[in-house]
């Protein structure tokens, strides 16, 4: 009983593992750009919310809905004025510049918001649970996950069923041949940018209303993400969903063990799977 | 008169080596032309230099009176410039329907060439539209990579060395659909090793070496001779 209870909560704390890497996981697969900047525009997004909610009063969840679209031109702007110059062959300087990037993004909200901790109320529904008998969940957590499946579902969709998802496959596949079919890679990949933070937004919301959070915490956040993307597989967004569980439920297990053993339970069950399947789990075919 | 596509002392150079000698070519509404010429003789670079490819360093590409010179290879596209480059390039990570529609990304408007219509050019493309463009057959590739240049609906069609690594059967049975493109008003630009082919497709045949256009005439008024020597570099003098 006590294992179930552990999994469940694992596989639900999976879904903010796979909400912070779905957005990651899009940029790499179109473009091949980590972004390591973005744990830290999470957190930008999560004060985003807060000041949005603050300011007008509205509740965080409907907060996140005027967040996202500042989120989406704040991408766009990223992509087509820094990130668009520095994407090429060699792969070092965007690794640069989006380092750079999080250290300007950490000391931007330590002077905007200072070091204090903060967190987003959601009000009663924090508390809320549901009991399904052998398990009792929280509805915060099922909200969770359920909206990270609803991102990679409908993120895969974009992928797969539309001219823009069309689009973004053709570029990363060959971008010299991608302009001869009139698509401009940069704006695509400004597209790209824009969406992944739309997904960042969704993710700080969660990330906010879950636990405290301060300017400092993105790259831990990235860690996560990072960890999810590659167990899952590069640039499979499904993978990634599944890599997010995998982390959520080894950090349960480890923290149903010893609480002490949490963190480092995600970062072995990384290593394990990275050992036994060095390309991930649903690696795509033609990389 | 004016003509459709009209290159004017187009130069291009790949770092320090000049790979075209100010090449001068124009090609008329609904017209085929084929340039044919060795290895390396600048007939890619020529057609890589038109879309945009490649950069200009001297000269001009004006269609239907507009300079398109220094545009990038999207905005010739949209002009109506398309190509079906050597090696075909296919998408991998997209399904033959895939391919195809991609082609018609930057479309406006109507035209002629509809998925519907490409797929009656070439029915294998219908047959196998779920398929990934990679997994299909050379010659059914290449059927693939004319169908989604056709899609963007382009005044100019170029087509960079359609027969090549293909068996002559194969290369037969593409060029058996140039009639049809040539009845739906495109105008055409076919770049090949193949003479044979070339001179039975095409109004007007140049022949290139070295990055310069060595002879130019239509299929009927060149001699074998001239052909064999422009295209060798070799001189009865």
């Amino acid at each position: 009983m006590m294992l179930i209870d552990t999994l469940a909560q694992g596989l639900l704390l999976g879904g903010l593992y796979a909400l912070f890497a779905a957005g990651l996981s899009l940029v790499f697969g179109i473009m091949r750009l980590v972004n390591l900047a973005h744990g830290d525009l999470i957190i930008l997004g999560a004060y985003l919310i807060l000041t949005l909610a603050t300011v007008t009063g509205l509740h965080p969840f409907v907060a996140v809905v005027l967040a996202a679209p500042l989120m989406f031109g704040l991408g766009w702007l990223l992509q087509t004025h820094l990130l668009n110059r520095v994407l090429g062959e060699d792969i070092l300087p965007p690794l640069l510049v989006t380092f750079g990037l999080s250290v300007v993004i950490q000391n931007g909200l330590l002077s905007a918001f200072t070091a204090d901790s903060r967190k987003l109320t959601a009000g009663p529904i924090e508390a809320a649970s549901v009991d399904l008998g052998i398990v009792t969940l929280g509805v915060m957590p099922v909200l969770t996950f359920a909206s990270a499946v609803a991102v990679v579902f409908a993120l895969n969709r974009l992928f797969y069923r539309t001219a823009l998802g069309r689009a973004f496959r053709a570029t990363s596949d060959d971008q010299t041949t991608a302009q001869l079919m009139g698509i401009e890679p940069k704006r695509i990949f400004a597209m790209a940018t824009g969406i992944a933070l739309v997904v960042a937004t969704i993710a700080a919301l969660f990330l906010g209303t879950r636990a405290n959070f301060d300017p400092s915490i993105g790259p831990a956040r990235l860690l996560y993400a990072f960890e999810a993307v590659i167990i899952g597989g590069l640039g499979s967004l499904w993978g990634t969903l599944a890599g997010g569980i995998v982390i959520g439920m080894a950090q349960a297990v480890g923290a149903s063990i010893n609480p002490e053993w949490q963190i480092l339970s995600g970062h072995i069950a990384f290593v394990i799977v990275l050992l036994l399947k060095p390309r991930g789990l649903f690696p795509r075919a033609n990389d | 008169m004016s003509a459709l596509l009209e290159i004017a002392g187009l130069t291009a150079h790949y770092g320090d080596f000049q790979a075209l000698f100010g090449v001068d070519l124009t090609l008329e509404e609904g017209a085929t032309v084929a340039i044919i010429g060795a290895n390396g003789a600048g007939k890619t670079t020529l057609m890589r230099a038109v879309t945009g490819v490649a950069r200009v360093s001297a000269g001009s590409v004006t269609l239907a009176g507009e300079p398109i010179t220094r545009l990038a290879a999207p905005g010739i596209l949209t002009r109506g410039i398309a190509m079906v480059p050597e090696g075909r390039r296919l998408f991998p990570s997209l399904t033959v329907e895939e391919n195809l529609l991609i082609g018609a990304h930057a479309r406006r408007g109507n035209g002629f060439w509809t998925l519907e219509r490409v797929q009656a050019l070439f029915p294998i493309l219908k047959e196998r539209r779920h398929s990934p463009g990679t997994a299909l057959s050379g010659g059914q590739q290449q059927m693939v990579a004319i169908g989604r240049a056709l899609m963007s609906n382009p005044r100019v069609l170029l087509c960079d060395e359609l027969s090549l690594g293909l068996a002559p059967v194969v290369i037969k049975e593409i060029y058996a659909a140039f009639p049809q493109i040539k009845d739906s008003g495109t105008a055409i630009i076919v770049v090949e090793q193949d003479i044979g082919q070339a001179l039975r497709v095409a109004d007007h045949v140049h022949c290139m070496m070295e990055g310069r256009i060595t002879l130019s005439g239509r299929p009927a008024e060149l001699s074998r001779d001239a052909i064999h020597d422009a295209y060798f570099g070799v001189s009865h003098a």
